[in-house]
């Protein structure tokens, strides 16, 4: 033969390469493109209000002064969520992964994802119109037995339309995210690891300990943080729920407020700068979600001489 | 602290289909045994009721006794995780724990069930181990470092070296060499030869010589056709399985005359 026949290339399996490579390329540039644009729209439109007198902004105190209270209870907001959902949805997981019966596991893993498929429209509905009354007598017992702490100070919200109200319905929406993700890496275990443990002696929550958990860590890292994710944004489910007002310490009384759920109360009725501050509002709300994502991943990496993947 | 195991009658199956039948065995203390024959002749699934890690994938169970010096593994009330904490295990893939240190893995057996151990006593122990899986010199300046980062055939003598440090009175080797190298495989081998002083050895292989070069006694497991159950044809002394066998299976297989 001569040296064409490794010179040549041969045109129809190399169209295929080119194309899907071409394909794969664009839809990364996508992506950084939308990110990139939205960015810019929210740096552009915010910009008024960062550099407006301050008392041009609502409270006349300037756009920090108005940011803070709400950066704070979106966080709180979220907190509460999360400290709810986490072990539940690790429980459920497991449970599911390891306990439970085939049949009913897969029955169960079923009725989660339908959780998540719920419109948060009606999670909202359902808090403020059943939650919010049925909970308030708690709130009522909270104020008067644990009333020293600053979080349960009372008087308690009369309608139960409290913060903490709205932290228990982002629980309930955040707890399908991390349960079945969390679900998906426990399965994953590799079967050596379980026997392992079992092998040594371990008991089935001894070998969970000390191999399903640890290998799962960054898996629910990365759920938690996905869940955090939406309870941050989480926009009509708290706009319905929360009876907003200045931030208070104390989670049984009315107030505080989301900075997702007071763009979308205010945004309709707005024009000029006040536009433009609940814009900047979604800027900052952008950045928390980016800082909680660098975050996970610093977590993540850490770890990594011991994640198993050397 | 060795112990012998006699097996009676025993029947293996995964849900309804029998995948062993009707193994009959006596296993010696402080002497290495080896399990020969073809793949799927049930000597791995067999290996596995002897700690009764068989039990753990879903719908396997067994009929008829495991006898450990007396004592019926599968008696009522016996708890698996005793007996997996007397009869220790080393897979045929290397598995420390990934995320534990070398020290960590070697005392991974020893924490379970809540029990304490001071660091003196562990860093103790840690040593003992190590240096019983002829480890302690290769790894003794990084014993905080992961186990995973290990070589293939370092892992599994890290294995070895988890499992001897719960002190258990039979060590079963499920092909515990098939992923490593032949100079890891001799480290391994020369290892078995010196556990025997103290421990009952029990070593699923498939690899002839090696079944030659470091057993006692050993039992040949065959299968009629895929399908049926995997029987145990013959046990006796090595030396008489590899040179004078009494079943004609058996002399086929060890020659290299099998199909």
């Amino acid at each position: 033969m001569t040296a064409t026949s490794l010179t040549s290339t041969q045109g129809a399996g190399r169209a295929g390469d080119k194309i899907f490579s071409g394909a794969a390329l664009a839809a990364g540039c996508l992506i950084l493109a939308v990110l990139f644009g939205v960015a810019l729209f929210l740096v552009v439109q915010a910009i008024p209000a960062l550099t407006a007198p301050a008392a041009e902004i609502q409270g006349g105190e300037g756009f920090f002064a108005y940011i803070w209270p709400i950066v704070i209870g979106t966080l709180i907001a979220a907190l509460i969520a999360l400290v709810i959902a986490t072990p539940i949805a690790i429980g459920v997981a497991l449970f599911i992964s390891h306990f439970a019966p085939r049949g009913l596991a897969a029955g169960l893993g079923y009725v989660v994802d339908l959780l998540a498929a719920i419109p948060s429209v009606v999670y909202g509905a359902w808090g403020a119109a059943f939650l919010a009354k049925e909970i308030s007598p708690a709130y009522n017992w909270l104020a008067q037995n644990m009333g020293w702490l600053p979080i349960f100070q009372g008087p308690a919200s009369a309608t139960g339309k409290t913060i903490l109200t709205a932290g228990i319905v982002l629980a309930v929406m955040v707890l399908p995210i991390i349960t079945s993700l969390s679900r998906e890496i426990f399965l994953q275990t590799p079967k050596l690891h379980e026997e392992a443990a079992l092998a040594l002696g371990a008991t089935r929550w001894e070998m969970i300990k000390m191999s399903v958990l640890p290998f799962a860590r960054p898996g629910i890292i990365s759920a938690v943080m996905l869940g955090l994710g939406r309870a941050l944004g989480e926009t009509m489910a708290v706009a319905l729920v929360l009876s907003s007002g200045a931030l208070t310490a104390s989670l049984i009384q009315s107030g505080n407020q989301t900075i997702a759920a007071e763009i979308a109360l205010n945004f309709p009725e707005a024009s000029g700068l006040k536009v433009s501050t609940l814009i900047a509002a979604g800027l900052v709300l952008f950045v928390i979600t980016l800082a909680v994502n660098m975050i996970a991943r610093w977590i993540i990496t850490r770890h990594k001489e011991f994640s198993g993947a050397n | 602290m060795s112990k012998r195991i006699d097996v009676k009658d025993l029947n293996v199956y995964y849900g309804d289909f029998l995948a062993v039948e009707d193994v009959t065995i006596n296993i010696e203390a402080k002497s290495v045994t080896a399990f020969i024959g073809p793949s799927g002749c049930g000597k791995s699934t067999f290996l596995r009721t002897l700690n009764r890690m068989h039990e753990v994938l879903p719908g396997a169970r067994v009929e008829g006794e495991v006898l450990l010096d007396g004592d019926n593994l599968y008696g009522a009330g016996v708890d698996p995780v005793t007996v997996r904490s007397q009869i220790g295990m080393v897979f045929q893939r290397p598995n420390p724990f990934p995320t534990m240190s070398i020290r960590d893995n070697v005392l991974a057996g020893v924490k379970l069930n809540n029990k304490k151990i001071s660091k003196g006593e562990a860093d103790v122990l840690v040593e003992r181990s190590l240096k019983g899986a002829n480890l302690w010199n290769e790894v003794k300046d990084r014993l905080d470092k992961p186990g995973s980062g290990l070589s293939g055939g370092q892992q599994q003598r890290l294995c070895i070296a988890r499992a001897i440090a719960v002190e258990p009175q039979v060590i079963l080797m499920d092909e515990p060499c098939s992923a490593l190298d032949p100079i890891s495989t001799l480290a391994i081998e020369d290892l078995i030869n010196e556990l025997k002083d103290q421990y009952t050895v029990v070593i699923v292989t498939h690899n002839m010589q090696q079944a030659a070069r470091v057993s006692d006694r050993t039992a040949f497991f065959n299968i009629a056709g895929t399908g049926k159950p995997g029987k145990l044809i013959e046990v006796g002394d090595t030396h008489t399985i590899f040179s004078n066998p009494t079943q004609k299976a058996t002399e086929d297989y060890v020659s290299g005359r099998f199909g």
